[in-house]
């Protein structure tokens, strides 16, 4: 539990730790897009840090970091081919963001910091709590993108072919409210992100700043 | 598409950090000292050059035959690991200098989704061969523009005294999210 726990909080990948950035800031535009791709990179990481802590004590230290990047690459074309038949809507809305999964530093990172050392339960839970992290930033990013850029929340939509079931709702009453459409685009995302860092950072260290 | 303007989008307008994101990591975490950051720069464009017209062939005259074209993204990962490992080992025996200097910065390119995003992004695109290498090279080279202005900025930000919650990545990011709006203004180049 505690190490879940801290993959949420204290060693939260993309608030904490900067890692995972680019699907971040690229996917976030539709709350759909986040949890979609939370989920996946969910999977991959508890999937690859089970393998590689099991295997981790056969691989010479010189070949580590190629190995494993097989190893994630190899569960990620699985990622892509699954997805690629029972959803295709979401596969072209990830576009290359899909295989750079490959990259995205959290896996290769829990993988030497944590997989390589840890046993097999503890880095499967580490997997778990990073996981759930980097999807619950991606959902945060994702809210406030959506709500204030475009006025919408999208839980289902380009799902709705593989589950049959549309919801998309509109948030504020449309006379009122202006979107700000900027936060949709690129620049909105890093500045959301960077904001949001901020509180995060805020309430987490709580009153400990005077340490500094 | 002509090849001025290709190049032209690929440095400027659709700067592949500021509108797609990729190579964020190094981007926000090497970038804060002007020197390691060309340098960083340079190593990912001659990584992105070689590895882009290996992969390229691969892809069309290996890949696409034999039908696996599913096998991209695994086979594209090794070509690059193994073009960092390989440039690595040259620049070490034949330039200890520039190996010093650029040493570090190396083993990352493996991980760095610029890298990768680049290669990706040829195919994906459709590109001819000649397209593919202007492209490449304008978005390595726009990577490394990017980079080098962000980490002046850094070097002064340094300097001044921010807000401790806004401290560090926050402020990097917000001065990201400006830099983008003013790269977007580019259009029409």
């Amino acid at each position: 539990m505690k190490t879940i726990q801290n993959g949420i909080i204290n060693e939260n990948p993309v608030f904490v730790l900067l890692l995972g950035l680019c699907s971040t800031l690229a996917i976030t535009t539709r709350f759909e897009n986040a949890y979609v791709m939370g989920i996946c990179v969910t999977v991959v990481l508890i999937v690859s840090n089970f393998i590689i802590s099991c295997i981790h004590k056969l691989i010479p230290t010189s070949v580590k970091t190629p190995v494993y990047i097989i190893i994630i690459a190899t569960l990620v074309t699985i990622l892509e081919l699954l997805l690629q038949y029972y959803a295709k809507d979401i596969y072209d809305v990830f576009g290359i963001y899909l295989p750079l999964i490959v990259v995205n530093c959290i896996i290769l990172g829990r993988a030497l910091a944590v997989a390589s050392k840890q046993n097999i339960w503890k880095s499967t839970l580490d997997g778990i709590g990073i996981g759930i992290g980097y999807t619950l930033a991606l959902m945060a990013v994702a809210t406030v993108r959506e709500v204030l850029g475009n006025n919408t929340i999208t839980f289902m939509d380009s799902l709705s072919t593989l589950t049959g079931y549309r919801s998309m709702y509109r948030v504020f009453p449309e006379n009122n409210f202006i979107p700000m459409q900027f936060l949709v685009s690129p620049a909105g995302a890093f500045l959301v992100v960077g904001i949001l860092m901020a509180i995060f950072n805020a309430i987490r260290r709580g009153g400990k700043h005077e340490s500094n | 598409m002509n090849l001025i303007s290709l190049f032209m989008m690929s440095f400027l307008t659709e700067n592949i950090v500021l509108t797609k994101f990729l190579g964020i990591c190094p981007f926000v975490g090497t970038s804060s000292k002007e020197k390691s950051a060309v340098g960083m720069g340079l190593a990912v464009t001659l990584v992105v050059t070689i590895s882009a017209i290996l992969t390229y062939l691969l892809y069309y005259y290996i890949l696409v035959p034999t039908h696996t074209e599913y096998l991209k993204t695994l086979s594209f990962v090794l070509v690059v690991a193994c073009m960092v490992q390989m440039m690595e080992m040259l620049i070490k025996k034949n330039n200890p200098k520039l190996y010093k200097n650029l040493g570090i910065y190396l083993p990352l390119i493996t991980t760095n989704c610029a890298v990768l995003g680049i290669l990706l992004l040829n195919i994906s695109n459709g590109y001819s061969f000649l397209e593919m290498l202007v492209y490449s090279i304008g978005s390595s080279l726009g990577f490394t523009l990017v980079i080098y202005i962000f980490s002046t900025i850094r070097e002064n930000l340094a300097r001044r005294n921010i807000p401790y919650c806004f401290k560090g990545y926050p402020i990097a990011l917000i001065t990201a999210s400006i830099m983008a709006l003013l790269f977007a203004r580019y259009v029409g180049i």
